[in-house]
């Protein structure tokens, strides 16, 4: 058992053990905040696929995050307002069932990613950063000014949307759907790195004209990165949309792709548990550094800028005392 | 709709270009002479704003404020090249992108604790204020018309810095072979330093300038800076020409569509959702058309290199 596989076991158990404490110990905030860390590692888990395994630095994943949210927020609007979504040429009904909403979430993000994703990918390096960027502002400006579904204000919803089986008005009911996703999200990409897609993935980063030259297509490749990650992480928005009981346009926000970002680097790019860890540092340092000073992002940037010149390998880098998993 | 709100917009368009230009200029040439992207950019711009308007609140003067915006950015953006960017040439993209994310969090927050979180206001001079009748009768703000011309003339003095002066013809040969200007005897991490903190004066310029239109506040950079992103993306990055073409495009394109897209869908819409439909593709608009430009010439309208 390697360093880095004791600690993924640590993570997990942390993950376990700290919700059911605060179950016991009657301290609904503390599971909200774990519920938070889960869905956002979820995200970065997204991100890490494209980012990590791919070499593709997505500037612009909060657009999976946003389309996500609204998904879930469009749909359970109707619900609550009995309207329905479409009336011709058939009647769309909205839905406040958990699993139909991640379902049309994961399907819009994947359009949304396939369209970006042939977009973008013409492009490399500094111009894919940007353009990915670009459209991440685009549904920004048209989350803010398309009026339908609240616009600059946002979009709440009143109950949390049902899930077959659990109460998810229960903190810790939540916490374990959001958690049980996570899992079932992260073994499928453990899974697919080992696979032969992920292989060649992986081969594709490093050197792009030998997989080519081995017959097989590196844009399909990288396109098929691009989707898988933008529909995990869309899936991350609807949680995170039902954690909030509101989406607005700051769910769009090219600040969010950067703290998505964030903890994929915090945590050790390319590593399965990476984002995990960071999001799980992040909202850490979000609470303690939150609670210490009102101007807790100057601690974030210093730090952020520290672990980038000085800790290449992430937090896994340094606990484990590997280098990077790759440069 | 009238042909001088036309001209009006145009004009505005000019001005929002001109103005994205010198944030632009600086982001391009770093870009081009060190192959560094940097997200910190925006607090530069910032920075300067904020430095003008605290000179201003104690001199009363806009020429000194002007110059104070200049001298911050520069200083700043020399300290910050010395500390943190120099470190950075080197590493790939995503480590740039992070780390200037990390400095924008660390600009933000420190001006917001100096400053506190109420914008500032940057007043416009009263030799500067008010209209002034163009030909064709029409009325135009002159400090707009100001901010215009000073663009252009900064504009010209990069062009004849980069193609007639010393300096010039190093930050050229920076740009197409490192090591050998180095092994030619030039100080190339003087030069870097030079080349970020003269691009940090431009948007310290710009700051100040947009800071008497707009309030001064924490945030200010960041559209900004998204903007500048665009523009240069759309002029090839590392091109100053591409960094003048793309401001002025994206500028234009910007006023121009919240204008002409809404009449354009009254034309066979009902008014309410003609405007709204409109606006909101037309605040999507330059994004849609660097999407294009890249889709056309993925390395931008005069780039090079990717």
């Amino acid at each position: 058992m390697t360093k880095e596989t004791l600690f993924n076991a640590a993570v997990v158990l942390g993950l376990i053990a700290f919700p059911l404490w605060a179950w016991s110990a009657e301290e609904p905030f503390l599971i909200t905040l774990a519920t938070r860390v889960v869905i956002l590692a979820l995200a970065g888990v997204g991100l890490n696929l494209a980012l990590g395994l791919g070499g593709l630095v997505s500037f612009g994943h909060a657009a999976f995050l946003g389309i996500g949210g609204y998904a879930m927020g469009i749909l359970a609007s109707h619900a609550q307002s009995y309207n329905p979504l479409m009336d011709w040429p058939f009647v769309i009904q909205g839905t406040k069932s958990m699993p139909v909403i991640w379902l049309v979430a994961m399907t819009v993000s994947a359009l949304a990613a396939l369209i970006i994703g042939v977009l973008s990918l013409r492009t490399s390096g500094v111009y894919f950063i940007m353009i990915t960027l670009a459209f991440g502002q685009m549904l920004f400006y048209f989350a803010i000014s398309w009026p339908a579904y609240g616009g600059e204000d946002g979009l709440p919803i009143y109950v949390r949307n049902s899930f077959p089986g659990m109460n998810t008005l229960d903190p810790i009911q939540f916490y374990i759907v959001c958690a049980v996703v996570l899992a079932v999200v992260l073994v499928f990409v453990w899974r697919l790195s080992q696979s032969r897609f992920g292989l060649a993935l992986n081969a594709a980063r490093q050197t792009a004209e030998r997989v080519e030259t081995v017959g097989i297509g590196v844009f399909r490749l990288r396109l098929t990165a691009f989707v898988l990650s933008g529909m995990i992480t869309g899936l991350a928005g609807a949680l995170l949309a039902d954690l909030n009981r509101f989406v607005s346009p700051s769910m769009f926000s090219w600040q969010f792709s950067g703290e998505i970002m964030i903890f994929v680097i915090l945590g050790g790019v390319a590593r399965l548990f990476g984002p995990v860890a960071g999001a799980v540092v992040f909202i850490l340092l979000e609470h303690v550094l939150g609670g210490l000073s009102e101007f807790w992002h100057i601690y974030l940037g210093l730090l952020l800028l520290a672990v980038v010149l000085f800790a290449r390998g992430g937090i896994i880098g340094i606990l484990t005392g590997e280098a990077q998993k790759h440069g | 709709m009238s042909f001088l709100l036309l001209v009006e917009q145009l004009l505005n368009g000019l001005q929002l270009g001109v103005m994205l230009f010198l944030t632009a200029a600086g982001l391009t040439l770093v870009f081009g002479v060190m192959g560094l992207i940097n997200l910190a950019h925006g607090s530069l711009f910032m920075i300067g704003a904020f430095a003008a308007a605290a000179t201003s609140v104690a001199t009363g003067s806009f020429v000194l404020a002007a110059i104070a915006s200049v001298a911050a950015a520069v200083v700043m953006g020399a300290l910050v090249e010395v500390t943190v960017i120099r470190r950075l040439y080197k590493r790939d993209h995503l480590d740039q992108v992070l780390a200037t994310f990390a400095l924008i969090l660390v600009f933000s927050e420190a001006t917001r604790w100096l400053f506190g979180s109420f914008p500032l206001y940057l007043n416009i001079p009263d030799y500067l204020a008010g209209p002034v009748t163009l030909p064709g009768g029409i009325d135009y703000p002159l400090y707009r018309l100001t901010i215009i011309a000073v663009g252009l003339i900064v504009a010209g003095g990069l062009y004849l810095l980069i193609t007639k002066t010393r300096l010039g013809i190093q930050i050229r040969a920076g740009e197409s072979d490192r090591e050998m200007i180095a092994a030619l005897g030039v100080n190339i991490s003087v030069l870097y330093t030079l080349v970020f903190a003269l691009g940090a004066g431009l948007a310290g310029l710009a700051g100040a300038l947009v800071g008497a239109i707009q309030s001064v506040q924490v945030g200010m950079g960041e559209p900004v800076l998204i903007l500048a992103f665009v523009v240069i993306v759309i002029g090839g990055i590392g091109s100053v020409k591409g960094a003048l073409v793309g401001s002025i495009l994206v500028g234009i394109t910007d006023t121009m569509g919240s204008i002409l897209l809404p009449a354009l869908f009254r034309l066979f819409m009902d008014n309410a959702s003609a405007s709204s439909v409109g606006s909101s593709l037309a605040s999507m608009l330059i994004y849609i058309l660097m999407a294009c430009v890249l889709i056309w010439k993925p390395t931008g309208l005069f780039g090079a290199r990717a």
